[in-house]
């Protein structure tokens, strides 16, 4: 399954400006750590030491907050579409 | 504003300049506007905030902007009004009642548009912009059109009407999105990566946006003498108000504005339909579980806080609590306030005062603080809440005996 994946201004530094990058992967966290091996430095910045999504980073399948799904086990379609998005906004 | 503030990030403390920023590039924790409060102390005094507008401007020092002429309605300065009538039916003697619809656009958030529109405008932007709720929708609209900003204004699609009218007339591009608020506000974090030359006040200009509800904090304190209150009972929605209330307080302590070393106590009110700080804080968590809204107080539906956090961990330090309250018991507590003590709130204040009634029944509020409410937007913002409960008491026909024959009925 490819899966375009959008990337925060804030990352664009691992991703050489690149704010879309197409990843395969069956499930949301499957997705996000092929855009890691593409991309060194961007799994550091989205998980913490215990490979868990760090507290601020926010991960969006098809603009439905993956925490309302099943988390990065989310298992994404075809044409689906992953944004990382920092939390703290808004209010 | 100290000669020196820099930004910091909350989680990992990196150090970045005073840029438009929102979070820290590394861990994605909330930047944090940092003062030198020793080179503040030196230079603030009573006697001069005093001689200063009878706006929140007056304390330009504890701001992280300066500007001879900021982007200003008149934001701030609000009263504080003593509420007997209220604490004697609520069983306190010493409660107040923080009356910030009496704001230019009738909300507490004309303090902090104030404040990052200066920012903005001096860091060189033209185009403002926000996520709404509807308070903020008003008063970026309105704050533009007086510095003559462009702006662009994202909105839940089925706001309250009054806040669409509101918005609309000051001419700025209204964009109403088919969605939440959490779709509206994921949508602008997500724009502000594809145009960065707009200042998103609740984005990218955040950390300085923020600062600006330290203003209720300074202005409670310096309406009470320069004493601290015991409580303040203060509502939550993204949650960044409490913090910054809480920041205040310290503040003052920090520059010698007040001579004390205890700590206000702050609670949290939520309604009970989009509750997920009151939830976490009740449930002992460590983490603030999204969820999906549903409830009137529609300024306080955020189901995603950015700052749930910190406001859990606020209220847990300073020894409040935080509760929730139905949509009837908001409806009862705008009614409370009104009859009681003049004051005509929207929703969230309604959230407020009903949170108020429970934390002192449950003796979380103790009879003898000095407690303060604060009221943080207008009733007339959200009538739809009110239509099917209040309205005429009789309708007769314009004659004499009309009346008196109904009258002598009730």
């Amino acid at each position: 399954m490819t899966i375009k994946v959008r990337i925060p201004a804030q990352l664009r530094s691992v991703t050489g400006g690149v704010g879309e990058i197409e990843a395969e992967g069956a499930t949301v966290g499957q997705v996000l750590k092929e855009v890691d091996t593409l991309n060194p430095g961007f799994g550091e910045r989205v998980f913490d030491e215990d490979g868990k999504l760090r507290r601020f980073v926010n991960i969006f399948l098809a603009d439905e907050d993956v925490r309302f799904m099943d988390g990065l086990e989310t298992e994404v379609k075809d044409g689906q579409v992953i944004s990382v998005v920092p939390a703290v906004a808004g209010g | 504003m100290s000669d020196k503030i820099e930004l910091v990030c909350k989680e990992c403390s990196r150090h970045y300049a005073p840029e438009a920023l929102h979070v820290c590039e590394y861990c994605f924790g909330p930047l944090e506007v940092q003062y030198d409060y020793e080179q503040i102390k030196s230079t603030i005094n009573i006697e001069e905030i005093k001689r200063g507008p009878a706006t929140m401007w007056r304390y330009s020092k504890l701001l992280p902007v300066e500007d001879a002429a900021p982007v200003d309605l008149g934001a701030g300065f609000t009263p504080l009004v003593r509420a007997d009538r209220l604490g004697a039916l609520l069983g306190i003697s010493n409660l107040f009642i923080k009356d910030d619809t009496r704001n230019p656009t009738g909300s507490f958030k004309d303090r902090v548009v104030s404040v990052s529109l200066t920012k903005a405008r001096q860091l060189g932007f033209k185009v403002a912009a926000c996520a709404s709720t509807g308070n903020l929708a008003n008063s970026v609209a309105a704050h533009a059109a007086r510095a003559g900003m462009e702006a662009y204004i994202f909105i839940p699609y089925n706001l309250e009407k009054a806040k669409i009218v509101t918005t609309a007339v000051y001419g700025s591009n209204l964009i109403a999105v088919k969605g939440n608020y959490d779709d509206v506000n994921r949508l602008c974090a997500e724009l502000t990566s594809e145009v960065p030359d707009w200042a998103f006040v609740n984005v990218n200009v955040r950390p300085y946006y923020a600062e600006g509800s330290k203003t209720l904090a300074f202005e409670v304190s310096e309406q009470l003498g320069f004493e601290l209150p015991d409580h303040v009972v203060v509502p939550i929605a993204s949650g960044s108000q409490l913090t910054k209330v809480h920041k205040g307080f310290e503040e003052l302590k920090s520059v010698g504005l007040v001579d004390t070393v205890k700590t206000v106590r702050i609670s949290g009110a939520q309604a009970e339909g989009c509750s997920p700080v009151a939830t976490a804080f009740k449930s002992n968590a460590d983490f603030v579980q999204p969820v999906k809204p549903d409830t009137i107080a529609k300024s306080l539906a955020i189901g995603n806080p950015a700052d749930g956090f910190y406001a859990m961990e606020t209220v847990r330090k300073t020894g409040g609590a935080i509760e929730s309250a139905t949509d009837a018991e908001i409806i009862d507590g705008i009614k409370l306030l009104a009859k009681t003590e003049g004051i005509f709130t929207e929703t969230a204040g309604g959230v407020t005062i009903a949170n108020l009634v429970k934390l002192v029944e449950s003796g979380v509020i103790q009879k003898d603080e000095t407690v303060v409410a604060l009221i943080t937007g207008h009733g007339l913002k959200t009538v739809e809440a009110l239509e099917s409960s209040v309205g005429p008491t009789m309708t007769i026909e314009p004659k004499l005996s009309s009346f008196l024959e109904e009258y002598s009925l009730t």
